[in-house]
């Protein structure tokens, strides 16, 4: 094609993206499987379901499965779900033993009650601190806005393993916010810090804080900042409007960055184990030790199966939520 | 063209000395950075007026609202309204209310809830913010609609419930940005007239700022024509379009056709004006005041030039031409004609007869005329 060195990389990957996609359409494999009732719009959507397919709805009939099995010592170290009690008849065997112990044994439920406590606070703290800082990078001058969101993305080019460790070499009481406290003369006594609530609280906030921000940003930027200023037009203070106008229209965003905070925040299992104390269980501790030091799969199963029954409910809510405030912006 | 919209019982206090100005704009800039987008600007209007701030993209009158209503301030020069100084009070402390171009709508409040905002503010009791309300969606024709969210409502129905959220503070001033500009072309002119009878009914004082010629004849009582930051020409509909002051207000203010050309008979009761683009002189039958070798323009609108294809009397304001283009409007007809010097002319003739064959055509051989009243001499 003629002119083709005048163009940049993106409109070359574009151009040979289109002859790729017409040389499909235009194959006689294609033609034969349209005239059968075939359309590429079928294709484009079995792809991401394919995918959900393989990678979700498979692994959890899998986990399901298990949870409703019994232990047995052997590999798989679980007894399978169905047998051939004669020639004709295959008996299925539900256990729901594990979902019973789970009721029975405090140690579940509290667990389970520790994680959303933890889980839901830290969801507030990441709120309390990522909203001023989502609404100063929405109302920056534009120019720094991407360097803005660049700063909070960039943590996660460091291993998220790698920032927690770090977070211990800072809590410890040889640690460097001690040895500066101890410097300036603020403390005289190391603070325990490491294994304690407050160093959950600590990484779970630090980790997760940008997946409130990003979400928030992106709600508080679109906004239009006319409104502000009709309703500075209409008599109202700038503080009020803020809690009239600004906030209620923000709350898709807090509402999904508080499910991208709050949801993998219950299962958190590295934060507590490396910054929290052998005192503290969370919901990931637990299915941790179940798997791996009880080599009880079935109850591990019953554990994860009864933590995604508990994720679902604010799932929905925020599904519900979401689709209404499509349809308010259409 | 539009129909004016109050010919009788006109009060004009603008042409009275001892009537006090509601809002006095007094020398007012505004800068942003290096670029002057007001510049020096002063302007009286007077109460229950509709004063239009007429100009192109860019020309500031945008930036002029917002400064009436306290979103940007001005870099030099005050405001009074009802004799305060407006200097250093805050947007939502003026006793201004504006409806915005967008309409700016709260998209997640009801129809109610955004009409009844701007009483919230004044922390009124709730039966009494329901009635005034009820009877401002009455007024504006959206009373059945209170409960719906703005995106549920049409353009014109937005537009409404904006006008209704700006006036039920009863404010001293209302401004309107582009009032008319999102709604389509039949709605546009019932909207037009629909606002002119509340500003009558209500007695509000109206600044609108907008870029249509047509809008602004048809709201206004005066116009403000604006370029480069600056008001260029004050005055009616009639005498902005009539008796334009300069080549941009003639220009920009419904379509003309521009002549340069030199005086060369000067006398109090007639000039007469000599120009190469006409390839012809022009008389005009009352004096100008202009500098005896200066270059003059003169501006000649469509509708006020005689199309014909017999001969008229010349020399004076008589040209021949061939017809180049026709666009028929229905009700009017628009031709250019080509004149032998190379100028292309624009006239407009109602379309009289309906047969086709009675009317001018393509290359028709055509005599241009008009009256010694009707072209405008401008010099700057």
């Amino acid at each position: 094609m003629a002119g083709q060195g005048y163009l940049t990389v993106g409109e070359r990957i574009s151009v040979s993206l289109a002859r790729f996609l017409h040389g499909i359409v235009s194959s006689p494999a294609y033609r034969w499987l349209r005239r059968h009732g075939f359309r590429g719009r079928g294709l484009v959507i079995a792809i991401p379901y394919l995918w959900l397919l393989s990678f979700f709805v498979i692994p959890f009939v899998i986990v399901l499965k298990i949870s409703f099995s019994e232990t047995q010592l052997g590999i798989p170290p679980y007894a399978p779900l169905w047998q051939w009690v004669s020639e004709q008849a295959v008996a299925i065997k539900l256990n729901l033993a594990n979902f019973m112990f789970l009721f029975e044994d405090r140690l579940y439920y509290s667990a389970y009650l520790n994680s959303m406590k933890i889980a839901f606070f830290s969801t507030l703290l990441c709120l309390l601190i990522g909203y001023p800082m989502a609404y100063g990078m929405a109302r920056a001058p534009a120019a720094w806005r991407n360097v803005l969101v660049m700063l909070v993305i960039l943590p996660f080019w460091t291993s998220f393993l790698l920032r927690v460790y770090a977070w211990i070499a800072m809590l410890r009481t040889d640690g460097v916010i001690n040895d500066v406290l101890l410097f300036l003369g603020v403390i005289d006594q190391p603070l325990v810090m490491l294994q304690t609530d407050f160093a959950i609280y600590l990484g779970i906030v630090y980790s997760y804080l940008p997946f409130m921000v990003l979400p928030l940003y992106a709600n508080l930027e679109k906004m239009d900042l006319t409104l502000l200023e009709a309703a500075a037009d209409l008599g109202c203070r700038p503080a009020k409007a803020f809690l009239r106008i600004t906030l209620p229209l923000s709350f898709g965003g807090i509402l999904a960055g508080s499910l991208l905070v709050f949801v993998p925040a219950v299962g958190e299992f590295v934060i507590p184990a490396l910054l929290g104390g052998p005192d503290q269980l969370m919901i990931g501790r637990v299915l941790w030790d179940e798997f791996f030091l009880n080599r009880d799969w079935p109850v591990a199963s019953a554990v994860a199966i009864a933590m995604l029954v508990l994720l679902v409910a604010p799932i929905m809510i925020f599904n519900y939520v979401q689709g209404r405030q499509m349809g308010a912006h259409r | 063209m539009a129909p004016q919209a109050r010919p009788e019982k006109k009060i004009e206090p603008w042409n009275d000395p001892n009537a006090a100005p509601y809002v006095r704009i007094e020398r007012i800039t505004k800068k942003f950075g290096d670029f002057t987008a007001v510049n020096d600007v002063s302007l009286k209007i007077y109460k229950g007026e509709i004063f239009c701030l007429l100009g192109g993209s860019g020309c500031g009158k945008t930036t002029l609202l917002r400064m009436l209503a306290g979103f940007e301030l001005p870099t030099a020069g005050s405001i009074f309204i009802d004799g305060q100084d407006m200097t250093g009070i805050p947007p939502y402390e003026r006793p201004v209310n504006m409806m915005f171009q967008s309409y700016a709508l709260f998209p997640h409040m009801s129809v109610e809830k955004n009409v009844g905002f701007g009483l919230e503010q004044e922390r009124l009791p709730g039966a009494e913010i329901r009635k005034r309300v009820a009877d401002m969606l009455a007024i504006v024709k959206m009373g059945e609609y209170s409960k719906r969210k703005p995106h549920q409502l049409s353009g014109g129905q937005r537009q409404r419930v904006a006008l209704a959220r700006a006036l039920i503070k009863q404010p001293k001033l209302l401004l309107l940005d582009e009032p008319l500009g999102a709604l389509d072309k039949k709605l546009r002119e019932h909207t037009q007239f629909e606002l002119v009878n509340i500003q009558e009914e209500l007695g509000v004082t109206f600044v609108v700022v907008t870029h249509d010629q047509e809008e602004a004849m048809t709201l206004s009582s005066r116009i403000g024509v604006m370029n480069h930051g600056e008001i260029v020409q004050v005055g009616t509909a009639a005498e902005v379009y009539e008796f334009p002051n300069s080549r941009f207000v003639a220009d920009f203010v419904g379509s003309v056709n521009m002549f340069e050309g030199r005086m060369i008979d000067d006398e109090p009761d007639y000039v007469r004006i000599q120009s190469d683009e006409l390839g012809g002189t022009v008389l005009i039958d009352h004096g100008v005041s202009a500098a005896p070798s200066a270059t003059v323009w003169v501006a000649l609108r469509p509708e006020k030039i005689m199309i014909s294809r017999d001969p008229c009397e010349g020399p004076d304001n008589c040209v021949r031409g061939v017809v180049k283009d026709i666009a028929y409007h229905g009700d009017l007809s628009t031709y250019l004609v080509h004149l032998p010097v190379g100028k292309i002319v624009r006239v407009t003739q109602p379309n009289v007869v309906r047969k086709a064959e009675a009317r001018i055509t393509w290359e028709d051989q055509v005599y241009l005329h008009w009256h010694a009243s009707s072209p405008v001499v401008v010099t700057q």
